[in-house]
């Protein structure tokens, strides 16, 4: 069994008009950027993309947005793209919000099999609006359904071949659990290594999960907000 | 001492050592740089980290290391990562000690909005909803009134709900408010009003069990 794929570029020619697309990464963290960028070389159109963030204007998801290939994006905040902004105040995107913990645990449950889960987020907010709710032990719940997806993006830092995947620090974020809810998987990493060189005690994400494993040609890892502290003379 | 710093250094007042807390962004996280003396408390992040460092040296940048609030951040001895459904799980699962958040608006049952302005651009709640569902406690810090003077403390919140029945406690520059089944009880009040001030510039109706004290 050898998962490699050699591109990114062979990866997103698989990914018809219209499909549904997982994208990990927590605001510019942890983001599969390789194969964003083929999928905006590509030019695919009319996409449903799942990811927290929509990316920045000219950088992650952004660049999908930015270029007119997003018909709807669901994810938990949208407040650092300007683009995005300006298509949604024009109608030009569809976008729906999911509160963050509801979002993860309902790519979870798809991946698990589950049907659906009752949470207490969003009771009593628009969150809960017309969805089935239930006390449970004395508390108020939501029903929220599973969220499936047709291909998801994921990035690692390191995979096997056969598609087990270790993550580093807070670029692991969403891409576990991407990883177990989307018919079809790709995972860039940044080193592709053989069979017995990942601890298997260390491996986050199983390779059944994963459908092709790649390499990321280039990794820019732009940052967000550069916060950093002076040494102080003690 | 202005305002936010006034605030934050009541609220870090309310950490127990041991405590596992979530700062939102913005004023709640300053709260970290006022723990006091002898109290060690981990910080979540909700993005998958516990035991969140300070901001990097400019030698210590790491693209793949930052908080909810997208800042680069390092790790402490005996931080760890996990997924984001991970993370939430411990949100939800009421594992958190303690979250502070800001507010538009809370009222008299401890209903929050601020999240959303009808009107303008739906930005998303990000985790907040999870995080006032979830934490054992929550602490709003923020202005008493709008910057025009407008009340934030209401009766009935106006502003679309980020949680309902969620908030224990209110610390603003000039009160700290219980929130309780009887209503919003005043502990509290800066050293430099009184309790007519406070009262004036709170839209609900505060109950006074004895003299407050001063902070």
């Amino acid at each position: 069994m050898n998962k490699v794929l050699g591109s990114a570029e062979e990866a997103v020619a698989l990914i018809p008009d219209g499909a549904a697309v997982m994208c990990g990464g927590f605001g510019l963290c942890g983001l599969p950027e390789n194969l964003i960028r083929a999928l905006h070389a590509r030019g695919t159109k009319n996409l449903t993309v799942i990811s927290n963030n929509p990316g920045v204007d000219d950088f992650g998801v952004g660049m999908l947005v930015r270029a007119k290939q997003v018909a709807h994006f669901i994810g938990s905040y949208v407040g650092e793209n300007k683009e995005f902004e300006r298509q949604a105040i024009a109608g030009e995107i569809k976008y729906t919000l999911v509160p963050q913990g509801t979002f993860a645990e309902r790519m979870r449950a798809a991946g698990a099999g589950i049907g659906g889960f009752f949470t207490p987020t969003g009771y009593g907010t628009m969150v809960g609006e017309g969805k089935e709710t239930r006390v449970i032990d004395g508390r108020h719940y939501i029903l929220e359904a599973p969220l499936h997806a047709d291909f998801a993006f994921v990035k690692a830092y390191k995979g096997d071949t056969r598609g087990n995947l270790v993550y580093r620090k807070t670029a692991r974020n969403f891409n576990p659990v991407m990883a177990t809810a989307a018919r079809v998987t790709f995972a860039e990493v940044e080193e592709i290594v053989e069979p017995g060189r990942l601890d298997p005690d260390a491996v986050v994400t199983p390779g059944i999960f994963v459908t092709h494993v790649l390499k990321g040609a280039y990794y820019e890892k732009r940052i967000e907000r550069r916060t950093v502290r002076q040494l102080q003379a003690v | 001492m202005d305002k936010r710093e006034r605030i934050v250094r009541r609220i870090a007042k309310e950490l127990h050592d041991g405590d596992y807390v979530n700062l939102g962004i913005g004023m709640p996280t300053l709260v970290g740089n006022y723990v006091p003396p002898g109290v060690d408390i981990t910080l979540h992040s909700e993005n998958g980290m516990l035991g969140v460092g300070p901001y990097p040296l400019e030698s210590e940048i790491d693209p793949d290391l930052v908080n909810a609030g997208k800042e680069i951040v390092t790790e402490l001895a005996g931080t760890s990562y996990c997924s984001s459904a991970d993370s939430f799980a411990m949100v939800r699962g009421g594992h958190i000690d303690m979250t502070v958040l800001g507010a538009l608006e809370v009222d008299e049952e401890g209903n929050l909005a601020n999240w959303m302005v009808p009107g303008k651009m739906m930005k998303g709640m990000g985790g907040a909803m999870d995080l006032v569902a979830g934490a054992k406690r929550v602490i709003i810090a923020m202005e008493h009134t709008t910057k025009d003077g407008g009340h934030k403390i209401l009766k009935r919140c106006m502003l679309p709900l980020t949680g309902a029945k969620v908030v224990h406690m209110i610390v603003t520059e000039l009160a700290v408010i219980d929130v309780t089944p009887k209503g919003l009880v005043l502990r509290e009040i800066a050293s430099d009003t009184t309790v007519d001030a406070v009262t004036k510039a709170t839209g609900a109706a505060l109950l006074v069990d004895g003299e407050p004290g001063r902070f």
